[in-house]
Order: C-alpha cells, then structure tokens, then sequence
C-alpha cells in the first residue's frame, strides 16, 4: 500500500465508529486545550516581562549591596548568633522585617570603583518624604520616592525622563494623576508637586519640584514617584538637617556601571571579582530574574497538569486503537493474505493514532485560542486593566505547532502497543472461523 | 506435454504444539497442481483441509517438507517478495466473505489493488471491470452490508480476482448460500477457470461440488486417503 493510501484509509477508519474517536478525541483535546492555555499564558507573561526589563533598560548597572548574611538573630534557621564585626556596619531595615543590612560608605565605594571592569559608582541614596500634593493644596497623599538612575527607561503616558543637572526634577506614577488634581498626563506636565519631608530635629518643610513625565502603570513599578539626582540631594539637604554626619553618610546601595557591551561571561567575572571584594552585584535582569523564575514555575506546574491530561488521554489511545484492532482481527488477516506487509499494518494503525491526536490538538489549541481571546478581553477590562502592555495571553503559531507535534507525537507512542499487536497477527488466526 | 507444476507439495508435514499436546494437521502430504486445474480438497473437519490450503497459499509454514511456486521453492522468499507474491499471484474467496460492511462495494473490490500500489484510476478501472465479470457493475457504490448473500459473495470473487490471479482459493465458497446461489457461484468460478485459466482450490465437503471439479484430494486426520492423478493434458 503507498503511503498516500495508507494515510487515507487510517483517515477513514478513525469515522469507523464515531462514538469511540469522538471520545479519544476529546480527551485528547482537554489535555491541548490545557497546554495550549498554560504555554499562552507563560509567552503572555513573559513577553510582558521582557517588555518592562526592556523599557527600564538601563542594561549598563549593578546594584551593589555588601553581603548579607541571612539573620543575625537567631530565628527558626539561622542556628547562633552572629559575631559582631566592627568593620562591618549594620542598619535594620524595617521594611524587610528587621532584617540586618551591612550598610556602604564612602570607603566601600573607593573599594568598588578599583575593581577592574567598574567605570564609576554612585551612591544610591533614597531620600523619604512624608507626603505629596499636586494642584489641589488641601488633599496631602503618602507617597514614596525612588532615585532615578540615569539610563532607566519608563515607559511613560507623557512626557520625557528626568534629565541629569542642576535642575529639579519628578516623575510620578499615572495612579497619583487623579490625586495629584490632573485631568490628564499631558495636563500634568510642567506642573508642580510638593513634597513634604521632616527633618532630625522634627520640623516639617517642603520641596517643590516640576513633573517632567507620567509613567504607565506596570507590574515592577507602581505607585513610586521618580526622583531626579538633584531632587534626591535637595531632600537630603533638608532631611539631614539635625542628623549626626555618621547617620547621613551611610547608605544601603551603590550603583555601578560597566560597559553594556560585555559579554555574559565577562559580566558573570565581574560580578565575581566584586563578590570576592565583598559585595554583592545584581544586574536590573537578575533582580526581575528572580520573579520570572517564579512565574516559570507556577506555569510549570500548570504544564504539568496538561501533560498529565495528556497522559491519560494517550492511554484512551491505546484502548480505542486496542478495541480497534481486536475488531478488524479479520481485516488485517485478510490485508496479509492479500499481501499487505506487517510493517504497512503498523504503519496503518499509528497513522490513525497520530491522526486522533492531530484533530484533538488542532481543535484543543484553536478552542484555547478563542477562550484566550475572551479571556484577554474580560481580564484587560476589568482586574488588569490598569497594566498597560499586559497580553495576559499570547498565542505564537510556533509553539502551537509544537504543541500540536508533541501531541501528535505522543499519541503516536500510543498508538504503537495496538499497532505492534495488528502487525503481529497472524493471517490464519484472523481467517480462521470461530 | 507435462507443463511445471504451478503448485508443488513434498512430504508436507505441520505440527501443532509440544511434547505431549503435540498434535499432527498434516502428515506427509504431497501433491502437485498444475496450471488451469481445478482442484477439490475435501474431509470432514479436522481433517487438515483448511492447514493445508493456507500452507498451499503460503499463509502458514510447513513443520516439515517443502512448497514450490511456479519452481520456486517458497521457503527462500523473503517478506516483500513473499507479500507480492501473494498480492499477485493468489486470489482469496471465503465462506465469510471477509468484507467491510460500511465501505462500498467497488472499495471492497480494489483492496488488493490499493496493497499492491496500483494508482487510483487504474485500480478503479480494474475493479469495475472484475465487478462486471461478476454482474455486479451497477452495486459498485452501495455499502457492502446492503448486499445479499450471493452479491456478497459474487463481490469476494471479483476481489479475488480484480489483480489476474494464477491461483484462487475458495474457502466452502458455497457454504453460507442456499443451493441455487451456490449453483451461480460454482458457475462463475469454474467459468473464470475456462475463460481465463485461473487454477481453482476449493475447499469444501460438498460432494457435489468437489465432484465437478478436476481431481479431489481427500484428506483424513492430516494424511491424503484418497487423490485422484492428475489428468495428463496435452496442450
């Protein structure tokens, strides 16, 4: 038989008894619906992921913290103790729920700028500010502010990002618009915002900057207002006003950079040789790395679940083909006597199998491809709505061809035990009568 | 003129099971065929008549002895060849018809034909030209099912003999249809036989119809009891 023909009639076949491949066929077709979804939904977040990384962009940086040993109290895994070293200063940071931090100084950031690799480090200094009000002089808001760092990258609903100099500058979130007392982001610019901050001695006074850019709400930054390097230092100017020069001369971070167009093993040397130094080194994508792998496993484990429908659905192959086999006993008895070799007959029942998990594929990831679309459209306007960006579904043809491929794939595995058994009959078995 | 034997059996002997469940189909079997005979093979069942046409038709293996096919020893052919010469050179015909009852008729004929990769006009062609030997042109497209018994059985015969045959093995051809339907299909087969020389291999335990044919070889518990010689034909 060619080819041609024995694709044709395991084709047919499969319409031999409707109820039976309409039922593999649906099981088949959960198991694809599933892992078209779970697969749609990794490429949906991930792209979005990728997009936030790229918009913030500033690929040349590396936040460097000193080494920090998990717990210096002992909690329920940290056994002792820590020995007190009086080189290395410690802050509490609240925030991380008292977790001890060694904190950096002038001297760490001599340290860091000789290692080789490093073209400058700054320190990275948050400055706090109590509140936040915009055009209406009466409505304060909390607020917290973040150091912008030259080369970051917002994607923004207008405007333009802060710019170095003398100049005062801010970014605020699209969620403080409404707040703030602005009708729009472009009604926004130019505008000023007002931040109020206390000093060490307990007296309130107030900063006045000018909003140069709105950005778009996103997963990773949200609700944070953006900070110029010279509006960080004016607050700091205000803030440390009764603060011991000791207390003002520490800060948490520093942020180098190197030469964005180092290769992957050149940057691991370097975060390495500013480990050795005694300092942690993280990258933009290594801090958004940790997340991603968090989000990987979740919908690992979802793949799972579609592999496991998929598994059991592969054993409804096997019985529908067994079934099938043990009914055309005559037929195939008969296919060999006219001549028809073992291996056409293999050929013939895995073709059906791999045709059962073809159909049940192809309709399970165009069902979950128009569940995806109503999904989108019902999560985009309601829960999600204010991510801009977010396909929380995404659907490429070629993972969906490998979906369909390992599908087909698998039900082909399947198919072979029956077919094994058909190619296996013998003629005079099948002829003879009962 | 003594022609080659188009089928050739020599101390055939086939031996099912081991040791003391050892039982004997064939014992010492040896017979020759020649070309455009008609053969009976008869016995009560049991009697090896049906081990004996599957291994004839090289459908089974001897324990012992040898069969030649047109002078060629059958036990060196190899799978493909072994398949295509089955595919071309033999012709089935069942008391059970063995038909797919949802396919049509004309589908049912050119299954041999779809095996033995003849492209698709060419085997249709094919197929309704054996249908019209058999007088069934205008069934070719209903189901199979929807047939009576002797249509059904006129369909085996036109795929028995849809890729010209030297050799047909009918199986009690006669077997399932009352004696008149019988009478037409003993007709059509010994009428294949003058017509276009087919070699005929009934096997039956219709005495009737065993005597028609050229020579009957009886068979009792695996051993010939009784053959009639072949007729020495000059040509």
């Amino acid at each position: 038989m060619k080819l041609y023909d024995i694709f044709t009639t395991a084709s047919s076949n499969m319409f031999r008894s409707k109820l039976r491949t309409l039922l593999t066929i649906i099981a088949i077709f959960i198991g694809a619906f599933t892992l078209t979804l779970t697969t749609g939904l990794g490429s949906g977040i991930s792209a979005y992921i990728d997009k936030v990384v790229g918009d913030l962009g500033a690929k040349d940086i590396l936040v460097i913290q000193g080494t920090t040993d998990t717990g210096s109290q002992p909690g329920p895994t940290a056994s002792e103790p820590k020995k007190y070293d009086p080189a290395k200063k410690t802050a509490s940071i609240e925030s991380e729920g008292n977790r001890n931090v060694i904190v950096l100084t002038d001297a760490d950031l001599a340290k860091i700028r000789q290692i080789k690799g490093v073209k400058s480090v700054d320190a990275y200094r948050n400055a706090t500010v109590d509140y936040v009000y915009g055009a209406d002089t009466n409505s304060k808001y909390l607020a917290s502010l973040d150091h912008y760092i030259s080369g970051e990258n917002y994607s923004l609903d207008a405007g333009r990002l802060p710019k170095p100099g003398p100049d005062v500058e801010v970014l605020i979130p699209s969620a403080y618009l409404k707040a703030l007392g602005y009708a729009s982001a472009q009604a926004a610019l130019n505008q000023s915002v007002h931040l109020g901050a206390t000093n060490g001695l307990g007296q309130l006074s107030e900063v006045t900057a000018p909003i140069v850019g709105v950005m778009q709400a996103s997963l990773i930054s949200n609700g944070t207002l953006s900070a110029n390097d010279a509006l960080v230092a004016k607050l700091r100017e205000v803030t440390n006003v009764g603060l011991p020069p000791a207390a003002t001369a520490n800060f948490q971070a520093a942020i180098a950079r190197f030469d964005p167009s180092i290769s992957d093993t050149e940057l691991k040397a370097l975060k390495d040789r500013i480990k050795t130094a005694g300092y942690d080194a993280r990258t933009v994508e290594d801090q958004i790395g940790t997340f991603k792998a968090v989000i990987n496993g979740i919908i690992g484990v979802l793949d799972g679940f579609a592999i496991i429908a998929l598994l059991a659905a592969s054993f409804g192959i096997i019985n529908t083909l067994l079934m099938s086999v043990q009914e055309r006993t005559k037929e195939i008895g008969l296919m060999k006597a006219m001549g028809m070799g073992s291996g056409r007959i293999f050929l013939l029942f895995s073709f059906e199998a791999a045709l059962l998990g073809f159909w049940g594929s192809l309709l399970g990831a165009l069902a979950a491809m128009g569940a995806g679309q109503i999904i989108n459209r019902i999560v985009g306007a309601t829960f999600l709505k204010d991510l801009t960006g977010l396909v929380l579904l995404r659907f490429q043809p070629v993972p969906l061809a490998v979906i369909v491929g390992i599908v087909m794939a698998i039900a082909f595995l399947a198919g072979t035990l029956p077919a094994i058994r058909a190619a296996r009959q013998s003629p005079i078995d099948s002829l003879r009568y009962e | 003129m003594q022609t080659q034997p188009i089928l050739l059996a020599e101390h055939v002997t086939k031996r099912y099971g081991k040791g003391d469940n050892q039982f004997l189909a064939l014992n010492d079997v040896s017979l020759d065929i020649r070309a455009g005979e008609k053969i009976a093979i008869i016995g009560k069942s049991g009697s090896g008549k049906s081990t004996l046409m599957h291994i004839l038709a090289l459908l089974d293996k001897p324990t012992t002895g040898k069969i030649n096919v047109n002078g060629q020893p059958a036990a060196k052919l190899r799978g493909g060849q072994l398949n295509q010469l089955r595919n071309q050179t033999f012709g089935f015909v069942f008391q059970q018809f063995f038909l797919n009852g949802n396919a049509s008729v004309l589908e049912n004929v050119l299954l041999p034909l779809k095996i033995g990769r003849v492209g698709r006009a060419e085997r249709k062609r094919r197929a309704l030209a054996a249908l019209e030997q058999v007088e069934l042109s205008d069934k070719a497209k209903n189901k199979a099912n929807n047939l009576s018994g002797g249509q059904k059985q006129r369909v085996v015969i036109a795929r028995a003999l849809v890729n010209n045959p030297q050799i047909i093995f009918a199986d009690e051809p006669t077997g399932n249809l009352d004696s008149a339907t019988g009478a037409k299909i003993e007709q059509l087969l010994f009428g294949l036989n003058a017509k276009h020389g087919i070699t005929l291999i009934i096997v039956t335990h219709d005495a009737d119809l065993a005597a028609r044919c050229d020579r009957q070889i009886h068979l009792k518990d695996g051993r010939v009891l009784m053959a009639t010689q072949p007729r020495r034909r000059s040509l």
